[in-house]
């Protein structure tokens, strides 16, 4: 795909830009190391996201669905669990 | 696409990700706290300061240069550094050397391919669409965006990282520089520098 415009360098960038970045990085390091998907397959899983909610998602973000969509196909979250917890917890 | 995400973004992702956390502590997955000490040590062991440290070391002593394209895992040891500290434990790093005739630079054009369990995350232009695109087709046209204009007589040479191999760049030490220590040199390789993006003692990135 082309047409990203230029190359938008930042000074200094830190490590990760805000708090739950880093925790969505080391969680993923945390599941893979212990054994409950693969580096393959979370690079799959974000490939798997519909393009357009890919296209808006921030890098951390895709991530985090990523991990979602793969603890919920290894059984480990039921579907839409965790979307019932972020309403539960807005009311 | 988007990485200037607003104060509602934080604080949503925020929330997530810790109602994600609490549901994998309840099943005995992954603690809060887990979560917390490892972010903590990824951030103190990692940077660009150790990609830094590699090329001042490959700058002053010969022997560990050889050793270092011959078989970079082996050579960073060395530094008491090791790539099997991060997302998966058999991943190569490759380390190519700028000179007089070649320049090097690194992409990954599939993803986010990059030696993070050495240098930390990639910045964030590295991940971008913008770069991974236009990189290997037109890498002279985005180096100017970086304000790097080289001469039209060097090579360039792209490598795409991938799921096996990461790259680090060992750029031209700069003239003038013969009587610095390793401290002192490391100073002048900037994390762009690394990645084929900027040169030694060009200070920013």
């Amino acid at each position: 795909m082309h047409g990203f415009g230029p190359v938008q360098p930042e000074e200094d960038e830190p490590p990760f830009h805000a708090v739950w970045e880093g925790r969505v990085y080391l969680m993923a390091v945390a599941l893979m190391r212990r054994g409950l998907f693969t580096l393959d397959e979370l690079r799959d899983a974000i490939e798997r996201m519909p393009p357009a909610e890919y296209l808006a998602a921030s890098y951390y973000e895709r991530w985090l669905a990523a991990i979602e969509r793969l603890l919920v196909e290894k059984g480990t979250l039921a579907e839409g669990e965790l979307d019932a917890a972020v309403e539960g917890q807005r009311r | 696409m988007s990485d200037d995400h607003g104060d509602e973004e934080r604080a949503e992702n925020t929330r997530r990700v810790g109602l994600l956390t609490s549901l994998l502590e309840e099943r005995g997955v992954v603690s809060e706290r887990e979560l917390d000490e490892l972010v903590e040590a990824f951030v103190a062991r990692t940077g660009p300061g150790q990609g830094a440290r590699i090329v001042a070391r490959a700058w002053t002593d010969s022997g560990f240069r050889a050793r270092l394209l011959a078989d970079a895992n082996a050579a960073v040891r060395e530094l008491g550094l090791d790539m099997a500290a991060g997302t998966a434990p058999h991943l190569r790093l490759r380390v190519v050397e700028n000179t007089s005739e070649v320049h090097n630079l690194v992409v990954c054009t599939l993803c986010s391919c990059y030696p993070v369990a050495i240098l930390g995350p990639p910045p964030t232009w590295y991940k971008s669409e913008s770069y991974r695109s236009r990189v290997v087709r037109d890498p002279r046209g985005v180096l100017e965006e970086f304000g790097l204009e080289l001469d039209p007589a060097l090579r360039i040479r792209v490598w795409d990282s991938s799921a096996e191999t990461r790259y680090l760049v060992v750029p031209v030490r700069p003239e003038g520089s013969d009587d610095h220590g390793e401290e002192e040199l490391a100073a002048l390789v900037s994390r762009n520098a690394l990645i084929g993006t900027a040169l030694a003692g060009s200070g920013a990135g």
